[in-house]
């Protein structure tokens, strides 16, 4: 099998093609005909197949499942019956609201539409991050914002712009699912992170003071807290390097392949999103760890954890 | 803390810590209240008080890793926040009740207390020598992986972890607690060593008469989170 320049190919995609043996029900061109088209001029092997289209009747048909789950619901009478529904309820809502939003920032295509769709989405993941944790002062919101912007801005400029190379530099087709990834991954990592580091603080309590005791600063007194929450936050994304492809095939991947890309490329993509992910999970967590180690100590070097001497 | 309190804290050259009206609260429960006390340096002060006396809560103010909730405290006629609070902590050691060893063997245990209190590598054996010594550890279980040793040697080992950095000042809180007679004994021998051999500055908290009347100089005998009574230890423990 031919292997070409990942980053060619992607490029070459990147430049848009014309919607070939598109489906009539999708209205925007979507990113797997592109692709498709692109490929298949490099390497026959990478063909795409026709898109089997959904309509609104089929959607209805696949709600008969959701009603097979509310039914044995309420056979086992698990009280799950009514957050069933409002839960399709709100799957079908949301969807279609950003599948509008989608539609209309790609038709747009203006930078500063692009640039804040994604501000909305950092912001969304950075109070989801701090809403998880058990105490949250205001600084941690912004600490913690800052942190993902770091984390996933970095690693999406450089999979925009060195690895996938897309043109315009704000195609918001490639940058909005893109940065979904980067930060939805940065921000599962930023709240573990810091849960963990809250607990490790907590229950290493003892050792830290220990080394507090001695004349040693927080940076260092945190040393082994830090260290763990931060192999914590990395170990689900270095087990999902592992395992990836053995276990289940990845979301992103699926969506491609079941869209008519071939795997070849498919895969190609999902190694890009493998590394891209282990890079943001990674900044954002040291960040995030680094930076608010020093919430959990005074200025004069005390932990500051709730209540009662040691 | 009160800053430039200094001319209202002058004290004499014997004392080590003044406390002025100190009180301490936490989660709304007073802890400590109207502390009112001289500890003079180069003596073994005892802290004579049932748990709950407020013994823990009076000895971490002293190297700061709490700050009282009002009142004064002064090492040297220097306030406490008038110090880097990392070079008091150097000065002022703190043993804890129950011993809590770093992770590896016990001479990782005394490098770490070393690279914190700036001492060289070149220093460190001959230094972690004198403090095993000092804190009667047998010198042969300094390889040891820290979690191997029985509980009275690892508090042997945190006293000589504490000592290694060469403090002016030893607080000890309960340091016998988790210790048989035998051990308690050669523990509190160690204590007298030091002062006598370093003239070193010793607070130790007990709840056991007999181990004050072993050891104190001074008596400091707390009861409720306040003084009841203070002084030489002839008089405060009679």
């Amino acid at each position: 099998m031919s292997w070409p320049n990942v980053a060619g190919v992607m490029r070459a995609n990147a430049a848009g093609a014309n919607v070939a043996g598109a489906n009539e029900t999708l209205s925007a061109p979507s990113l797997q005909q592109g692709l498709g088209q692109a490929v298949g001029g490099l390497e026959p092997e990478i063909l795409q197949s026709p898109i089997l289209g959904l309509s609104w009747l089929d959607l209805a048909a696949a709600s008969g499942l959701v009603l097979l789950a509310v039914g044995l619901s309420r056979w086992q009478r698990l009280g799950l019956t009514g957050s069933l529904i409002v839960g399709a309820i709100r799957s079908v809502v949301q969807l279609a609201l950003v599948g509008y939003v989608l539609v209309y920032i790609f038709e747009i295509d203006q930078w500063w539409l692009v640039l804040g769709a994604l501000a909305v989405m950092l912001s969304v993941a950075a109070r989801e991050a701090v809403r998880r944790q058990e105490e949250r002062p205001l600084r941690l919101y912004g600490m913690t914002g800052l942190a993902l912007l770091v984390g996933s801005g970095f690693t999406l400029f450089y999979v925009s712009l060195v690895v996938v190379r897309i043109e315009p530099w704000y195609n918001p087709r490639y940058l909005i699912p893109l940065f979904g990834m980067i930060v939805g991954n940065a921000m599962n990592a930023a709240a573990l992170a810091h849960e963990r580091l809250a607990a490790e603080l907590r229950s290493r309590r003892g050792e830290v003071e220990a080394y507090l005791a001695l004349g040693a600063t927080a940076a260092r007194a945190s040393r082994g807290p830090t260290r763990s929450a931060l192999r914590a936050a990395l170990i689900p994304t270095v087990n999902s390097l592992m395992v990836v492809g053995l276990v289940a095939l990845p979301g992103m991947m699926t969506g491609q392949i079941l869209a008519g890309v071939s795997p070849l490329l498919a895969i190609r993509y999902q190694i890009v999103v493998m590394f891209m992910l282990a890079s943001a999970v990674s900044v954002s967590a040291v960040i995030v760890v680094l930076w608010n180690r020093r919430l959990f100590f005074t200025p004069d070097e005390q932990l500051r954890l709730g209540s009662g001497p040691v | 803390m009160a800053a430039g309190t200094e001319g209202s804290l002058s004290t004499g050259p014997e004392t080590a810590f003044r406390l002025r009206n100190v009180r301490q609260e936490k989660s709304g429960r007073v802890l400590l209240r109207d502390i009112d006390l001289v500890i003079p340096r180069g003596r073994i002060t005892v802290l004579l008080g049932s748990s709950g006396a407020g013994k823990t809560s009076l000895l971490r103010l002293l190297n700061r890793l709490d700050d009282p909730a009002t009142g004064e405290i002064a090492y040297l006629d220097r306030s406490l926040d008038e110090y880097p609070v990392t070079e008091l902590r150097r000065r002022v050691g703190f043993v804890f009740q129950t011993p809590i060893m770093f992770a590896g063997s016990v001479h990782d245990n005394l490098r770490e207390a070393a690279e914190i209190a700036g001492l060289d590598e070149q220093e460190l054996p001959e230094r972690a020598r004198e403090a095993l010594e000092l804190a009667g550890l047998d010198l042969a279980l300094e390889d040891r992986p820290s979690h191997e040793l029985s509980v009275g040697e690892q508090q042997r080992a945190t006293l000589a972890r504490t000592l290694i950095g060469d403090p002016e000042v030893l607080l000890l809180d309960e340091p016998t607690s988790a210790l048989d007679p035998e051990s308690s004994e050669f523990l509190l021998d160690s204590i007298r060593r030091l002062r006598a051999e370093r003239g070193i500055t010793v607070l130790l908290s007990t709840h056991r008469h007999y181990e004050a009347e072993a050891i104190a100089d001074e008596a400091v005998r707390l009861s409720g989170g306040a003084v009841e009574e203070s002084g030489e230890a002839a008089d405060v423990l009679a």
